[in-house]
């Protein structure tokens, strides 16, 4: 057991910062700073950078085109995006549906599929969650009756993740009624574009448009789309929440977070001291800061019994726990920190705007960010949720 | 980076972990307790000349196995899971420690012998005003000739009344709390001028008050430089402090575990306990404070031998996380377990209060919070 990089892992990191630091889109670094909402473009002019280099999809087998890293070069190379405040590139096609085609799918699905997620030309949604199926998504009723070569799909799907910038969704849908819940679902890759499918936007507390409502009409799929065996869907969806979990702690932004925070609260004044100085809000950092340490080496320990063999297994619902947990608490920090500025509500810069808005740069975001993170206990199965999944499959209670 | 155990470490930790679930069933500890002098030694000797147990943080020169602090950690989890009372971590963890830190002649002499069990080695560092400061020291060592001769008064030391040997802490100068001045010695635990008043404490273990009144001891007894130990104790108390967290690992797992057994056979309104939701959640956060424990202890096992002040907030991380994590734990395992677990007749009563003892030795949550923060946190 040893905490140093090797030689070889030190010059990988060099590799990698260098890398990022001669890449990353210019204009994308202003967007960002500006505290402007991404666009479609905006993601992909990385994402494409990326996949050029082929790096766009590190955790994947080297044969479907990951880059054959160790679990430390996955470490080394999340670390250095984070500390580079890159943005994040879209996981619904890289870590989801991805890694369910390349497992369960046929060869004639991983060819037309896989190529597509790794360039970005494709973007992916979600179609999991419905109005009377959230945490009990079991329940779902999005329905798919067979007509021939393809089957007729009606329901409606919502919190679908920019689904408004979508080619493609992949869709868990009820093809027998009669079954037990989790028995009679399929998991169906439908076209965006196909005529029936009408994406409605929802928007959040923060004034994002970043969910939706998927509605589904009479929308014809041809049976080819359907990833694995009839009815065994659920198979899918599960090995695809286990490895949506494993990213969700996001350790390395949230350390990000952290220094953001303390350099917050070096700058605001409290009294005749910075706010730093201030022994309850120390603690809180403090807190915070030890917390994030012991979810990184469990996230460590986990990443080890991966290279040893172990795939992503129901214990990563711990790394979703407290990843999400302390997500959120980063943002309460900060909109703590930013005292009276994390009122004045700031959309970006509208058209030939120049004026600067109210407030230190830092708060400008605050508020809407709190609000949009208590997104994080809620999705990928809720944090109660986790919690039954640890009871039942690790505890065997 | 690299998070496996070798071969070696293994086995390690499977023929202890064998050999206390044959000699350290919860009745035979009771019995251990209760005997003449709160202690069965010959477990200590076959730790020693059976297992070899005793060398396995040792270099192979000494006549250990060659291992270091992972090889700490890991038997001391493994005490912990039987909240076993042997003096491991005050002979071979601190005086070892210690011993190992200053080299020379004395490691080359008193090594070999902690390896063969022949001694026991006690920590006298603590003073009732002290707290968890370690230079708030009134203890002294006044030099008289080629000597020392020591007064003063030690608090809660632990395996004292086992002792061969004595590692203490005093002032050979300087002003109570003063960074400079502190010294470290090894002494004869039954030299004159030592007198001890030996108690239980409420773990299970033997511990003393120590009043040096007038003990001479001999000058080749200073571990380190005269006035200059203060860096050498931190360091040992950090390796100490890594070590009760490994124990804490064994300790909360096994009130985890004894946990669920109960709650799955623990029937009311007609069914096991464990089917109640809000005890399955409470279950769940116990196991991730448990998993926690353990990934803040390797952190933390792994950073000793970094510099002081990033050992330090290392350490510190650890012990503060770990100290909340036996509280809650220990806490949880007694509600679950309703009123029999209050008694003396379950064995998860006596887990419960070594994980007390755990949560302030060495310090509490608090002092390593505020610890970590002056290192880490500054305006």
């Amino acid at each position: 057991m040893q905490l140093e990089f090797s030689p070889a892992e030190i010059a990988f990191q060099k590799e990698v910062r260098t890398f990022i630091a001669e890449n990353y889109p210019e204009n994308l670094r202003s967007v960002q700073d500006e505290g402007h909402d991404l666009s479609k473009e905006d993601f992909l002019s990385w994402h494409r950078i990326l996949a050029k280099k082929g790096w766009i999809a590190p955790a994947w087998p080297v044969e479907y085109g990951g880059t054959g890293w160790t679990a430390t070069q996955r470490f080394i190379w999340s670390e250095e995006l984070a500390a580079a405040d890159c943005v994040g590139t879209m996981p619904f096609g890289l870590s989801m549906v991805g890694p369910v085609i390349y497992t369960f799918g046929t060869p004639e699905q991983k060819a037309k599929f896989l190529p597509g997620i790794l360039s970005g030309d494709d973007w992916w949604c979600q179609g999991y969650s419905e109005p009377g199926a959230g945490s009990d998504l079991a329940s779902l009723r999005t329905k798919a009756v067979r007509d021939g070569d393809h089957y007729v799909v009606n329901g409606q799907k919502t919190w679908t993740t920019m689904a408004q910038h979508a080619d493609w969704g992949f869709f868990l849908v009820r093809t027998d009624s009669d079954a037990k819940a989790q028995e009679g679902i399929s998991f169906l890759l439908i076209d965006m574009k196909t005529p029936g499918v009408t994406v409605r936007p929802i928007i959040t507390l923060g004034g994002e448009h970043e969910v939706n409502e998927v509605w589904l009409e009479d929308v014809r799929v041809p049976v080819a789309n359907r990833v694995y065996e009839e009815n065994k869907g659920w198979t899918c969806a599960k090995f695809l929440l286990a490895h949506e979990r494993t990213g969700i702690a996001a350790v390395a932004r949230s350390k990000r977070g952290v220094e953001k925070i303390k350099a917050i609260a070096r700058t605001e004044q409290d009294g005749d001291r910075p706010l730093i100085a201030n022994p309850f809000f120390k603690r809180k950092i403090s807190e915070l800061e030890i917390d994030l340490t012991a979810l990184e080496f469990t996230e460590l320990r986990s990443l080890a019994g991966e290279a040893a063999g172990k795939g992503p297994g129901p214990e990563s619902s711990l790394l979703k726990i407290k990843g999400s947990e302390i997500q959120q608490r980063i943002t309460e920090l900060a909109l703590e920190a930013v005292g009276h500025y994390g009122a004045p509500y700031f959309r970006g810069f509208g058209e030939g705007d120049n004026e600067h808005p109210i407030g230190p740069d830092y708060a400008h975001r605050a508020a809407p960010t709190y609000f949009n993170t208590r997104k994080t206990t809620i999705y990928g199965g809720s944090n109660e949720i986790q919690r039954n999944i640890i009871a039942k499959m690790v505890l065997g209670i | 980076m690299d998070f496996s155990y070798t071969e070696t470490q293994d086995m390690i930790r499977d023929t202890l972990s064998r050999f206390l679930a044959d000699t350290y069933d919860f009745d035979s500890r009771s019995k251990m307790i209760a005997s003449n002098g709160g202690r069965d030694t010959g477990i200590w000797k076959a730790l020693a000349q059976d297992l070899g147990m005793l060398g396995a943080s040792f270099s192979e020169e000494h006549g250990g196995l060659g291992g270091g602090y992972l090889e700490n950690a890991l038997v001391m989890e493994e005490l912990g899971k039987v909240i076993a009372i042997e003096p491991y971590l005050q002979t071979v963890v601190i005086g070892g420690g210690a011993l190992k830190a200053v080299g020379g002649a004395v490691a080359d002499a008193v090594i070999p012998e902690i390896i063969g069990g022949n001694v026991v080695i006690a920590f006298a560092y603590a003073e009732p005003q002290g707290r968890y400061n370690l230079s708030n020291i009134r203890t002294t060592a006044k030099k008289d000739g080629a000597g020392y001769v020591l007064n003063g008064h030690k608090s809660v030391v632990y395996a004292a009344p086992w002792a061969t040997h004595l590692l203490v802490t005093a002032r050979t100068g300087g002003a109570n709390t003063d960074v400079n001045g502190v010294s470290l010695f090894l002494i004869d635990a039954n030299a004159k001028g030592i007198v001890r008043r030996d108690y239980p404490t409420v773990d299970g273990f033997q511990a003393s008050e120590i009043y040096f009144e007038n003990a001479a001891i001999p000058g080749d007894a200073l571990l380190g430089g005269e006035g200059a130990g203060l860096p050498l104790i931190e360091r040992i108390v950090d390796e100490a402090t890594v070590a009760v967290c490994a124990e804490s690992c064994g300790v909360t797992a096994k009130l985890h575990q004894g946990t669920l057994e109960y709650a799955r056979q623990r029937n009311q309104f007609g069914q096991p306990i464990s089917r109640f939701q809000v005890l399955q959640h409470r279950m769940v956060d116990m196991f991730m404070e448990v998993e926690q424990s353990k990934s803040m202890t390797t952190m933390a096992t792994l950073k000793l031998d970094l510099p002081a002040a990033e050992r330090m907030a290392a350490v510190s991380a650890c012990k503060a996380k770990v100290s909340r994590a036996a509280k809650f734990v220990g806490q949880s395992a007694i509600q679950t377990h309703g009123g029999i677990g209050i008694t003396q007749e379950l064995a998860i009563g006596h887990f419960f209060k070594r994980a007390t003892m755990i949560e302030n030795q060495f310090g509490s949550a608090d002092h390593h919070y505020e610890r970590f923060e002056r290192l880490t946190l500054a305006d």
